[in-house]
């Protein structure tokens, strides 16, 4: 097999009309764990939801192909059954449906009719998981989201990454509202998944994450596109400088009004 | 004999007939003559924005026939599987075409004082306990519907607990209809004395053999001081029956009471739930739940009225709207002038899955009283683009997304379902019904 590769270039994305993502370039393979840096509203989330195939995000140019599969052209489905999944930043509830029927449907979505996970495989599996997350077994039958804390929900985002088992994650301010020690937990499960099979994009806003899960590479978004690249130094040098520094570095003004 | 009922072919002596083939007492015989009389004058009910004057109330059978069975294991298969197999030997009343097929009350129970029966056998062997309840929390001539039920009773359970008895596992009723044109006019009373409590679970079936028929039922719930009382039902009569459904509650001085309503029925449907906060300090808990679907038209009234000080009430209505069904739902919170510190809320909300479909919901709020808490909310929308994108981003399809969430939405009353059998019935219809 050989490893994945999520390819993004020239990604142009419009939201309601208004051009948000602007000519963005990006290439992870397997095996590798980069990071998303910027300042708020620059896109990062807009990159994330259109990669995902969000309805309201429209891609206006540019590729983005998952082992050499042009994803744009797939239902948001399929792409997570292509190998895709996305952390989101605000992950929804559902009255209803627990966390365990949630998470078994998806992943027999993902095994195909006739090819169900055994549901015994699936418990223990969910509980070992769990465990390692630290969270409660109870969580198994809560309904997805609903009345769990800020940071009971990201490390129910990350419960939802170790049993899906992607080839490509992005996970968009997993790190926000998690306090020290699930901060810890977090960055073990996302640990754990790596191998030459899985590729993960972080964005993040702190370089307090990245001291837990080691990046080969920080990328700086700025106006819609990526402006610098660097390995984990560059984090470092952001956390004590800020953007401003940088963007007087690369000539960067605030975007221009985009006009009605 | 003068008084006819549209399409009812009946008279007065057939009436008597009945009654006294049943051995019915002088009182219950009465009011049938005296409801029937009436039933032909009085005017239909006007639910909201629901015509339903051309709705098949009246033609139907009402002497039809059901089969004895020895054991549980000859009742047919959609009946059985509402029975718990861990509770072979639970309390349990079984009516077939209207008739009690099968009744078991456990010993325990029985030496406690408890009476599990029909109607039928509980007018003869506790008539004067069915008198002091029977139509008491609503009037028989309070329109043509609730005199044709007067007038035509055919069937019914009657559960009665003493004083301080606590009953733990559930008591279950279940109706299933498959006579041909068969009309189902049963009749519940459900009494909870001072300081007992007990969960009671209806369930309403019919086979697609009955064609077009009736259903009339009135289930009447007396919770006591101090009693609770949880009711589940599901109904789930088939395309060809036109429904009228009323169950009223009374509640005393800190009791308690929960509905957990299934309504599930695939033909016309006329609801009417009513829950009235005598007591002070008394409560309610009401979750009701609906899908429309085909081109059924059903009205849903959810009434409950704040007399008592310091009363409490909690009304989730939900309902789903497919194809070119049609809903009203109407819920009424009434607070009454010396209710003070009630506290009364309700919540409604309509999901449409398809453009044909059409869902109103109507809240409504009548305080007479100023130190109180009332609160109502409505909703109809469709399927939350948010949700559905969440599930399919895990790589699960729109339809099966769609259904979770349409599942998810209607579970709150699949939750309190207390028998196993009914929970997974309900849950089946649902899926059935959504898919
Ligand atoms: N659904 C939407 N409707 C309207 N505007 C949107 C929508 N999504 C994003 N935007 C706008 O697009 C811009 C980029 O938003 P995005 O969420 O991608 O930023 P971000 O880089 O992730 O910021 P943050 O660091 O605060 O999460 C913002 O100005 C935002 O207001
Ligand atoms: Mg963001």
């Amino acid at each position: 097999m050989t490893a994945p590769e999520l390819k993004i270039e020239d990604l142009h994305v419009s939201v309601e009309g208004k051009s948000i993502v602007k000519g963005f370039n990006l290439d992870i393979k397997g095996g590798e764990i980069h990071a998303l840096m910027g300042p708020n509203g620059t896109g990062k989330s807009t990159v994330a939801s259109a990669i995902m195939g969000h309805p309201k995000y429209e891609v206006t140019q540019g590729s983005v192909t998952l082992d050499g599969r042009n994803i744009l052209e797939m239902a948001v489905d399929e792409r997570a059954r292509a190998g895709l999944f996305l952390a989101m930043q605000y992950p929804s509830e559902v009255s209803g449906v627990t966390n365990a029927d949630f998470l078994r449907t998806a992943i027999n979505g993902r095994r195909g009719e006739g090819n169900e996970i055994p549901l015994m495989k699936f418990i223990k599996t969910m509980d070992k998981k769990m465990q390692l997350l630290e969270m409660d077994q109870s969580f198994a039958e809560r309904y997805v989201n609903e009345g769990f804390s800020g940071g009971e929900k990201k490390r129910n985002e990350i419960l939802q990454l170790m049993m899906l088992e992607p080839e490509f994650a992005i996970l968009d301010e997993i790190d926000s509202g998690l306090d020290i020690d699930a901060l810890k937990w977090v960055a073990k499960g996302v640990n754990a998944m790596r191998s030459d099979h899985f590729g993960c994009l972080i964005i993040t806003h702190y370089q307090r994450l990245l001291n837990y899960i080691k990046p080969d590479k920080v990328h700086v978004m700025m106006n819609g596109r990526i402006v610098t690249t660097g390995g984990p130094e560059l984090a470092l040098r952001l956390e004590d400088e800020g953007y401003d520094g940088m963007k007087a570095e690369l000539g960067i003004k605030d975007d221009e009004t985009v006009e009605a | 004999m003068s008084t006819q009922l549209k399409n009812l072919p009946l008279d007065a002596e057939n009436i008597i007939n009945f009654s006294s083939h049943r051995n019915e007492p002088k009182w219950f015989t009465n009011i049938r003559l005296k409801a029937f009389e009436l039933a032909a004058k009085l005017p239909l009910p006007k639910p909201e924005k629901t015509r339903i004057d051309d709705w098949n109330f009246t033609d139907f059978r009402f002497d039809t026939k059901g089969t004895s069975v020895k054991s549980l294991n000859d009742l047919p298969e959609p009946v059985r599987q509402l029975l718990d197999e861990t509770e072979q030997a639970g309390s349990v009343l079984i009516h077939h075409n209207s008739e009690p097929v099968f009744a078991n009350l456990t010993e325990d129970l029985k030496n406690k004082g408890v009476i599990f029966t029909d109607l039928a056998t509980a007018i003869q062997e506790h008539g004067d306990l069915v008198q002091k309840y029977y139509f008491k929390t609503d009037k028989w001539d309070k329109h043509k519907l609730t005199a044709i039920h007067a007038a035509l009773i055919n069937g019914g359970s009657f559960l009665y607990v003493p004083k301080n008895v606590q009953i733990e596992t559930p008591i279950q009723a279940i109706y299933f209809q498959d006579a041909s044109s068969s009309g189902l006019m049963a009749h519940t009373i459900v009494v909870c004395e001072r300081g007992s409590s007990v969960t009671y679970v209806e369930s309403y079936l019919s086979d697609s053999s009955v064609g077009s028929g009736a259903a009339n039922l009135i289930s009447e719930v007396f919770v006591g001081e101090n009693a609770r009382i949880k009711f589940g039902a599901v109904d789930h009569f088939s395309s060809g029956v036109v429904s009228y459904v009323s169950r009223k509650a009374k509640v005393e001085k800190d009791g308690s009471l929960q509905w957990a309503l299934g309504q599930m029925n695939d033909g016309y449907t006329v609801s009417e739930n009513d829950t009235n906060l005598e007591g002070d300090g008394s409560s309610v808990d009401t979750k009701v739940v609906s899908i429309g679907s085909g081109a059924q038209k059903q009205n849903f009234d959810n009434y409950i009225r704040h007399a008592g000080k310091a009363t409490t009430s909690r009304l989730l209505v939900r309902g789903v709207q497919k194809d070119s069904a049609h809903s009203i739902f109407n819920a009424i919170t009434k607070i009454e002038h010396g209710a003070s510190k009630a506290d009364g809320e309700q919540t409604q909300r309509v999901l449409m899955l398809s453009k044909d479909a059409r869902g109103d919901a109507n809240p409504i709020l009548l305080i007479d009283e100023y130190d109180v808490i009332a609160g109502h909310a409505a909703s109809v929308g469709r399927v939350d683009p948010a949700q559905l994108y969440y599930l399919m981003s895990r790589g699960i399809s729109k339809e099966i997304a769609e259904k979770l969430i349409v599942e998810g939405f209607l579970e709150p009353v699949v939750d309190l379902l207390p028998i196993e059998g009914v929970k997974k019935q309900l849950s089946e219809l649902i899926e059935r019904k959504v898919g």
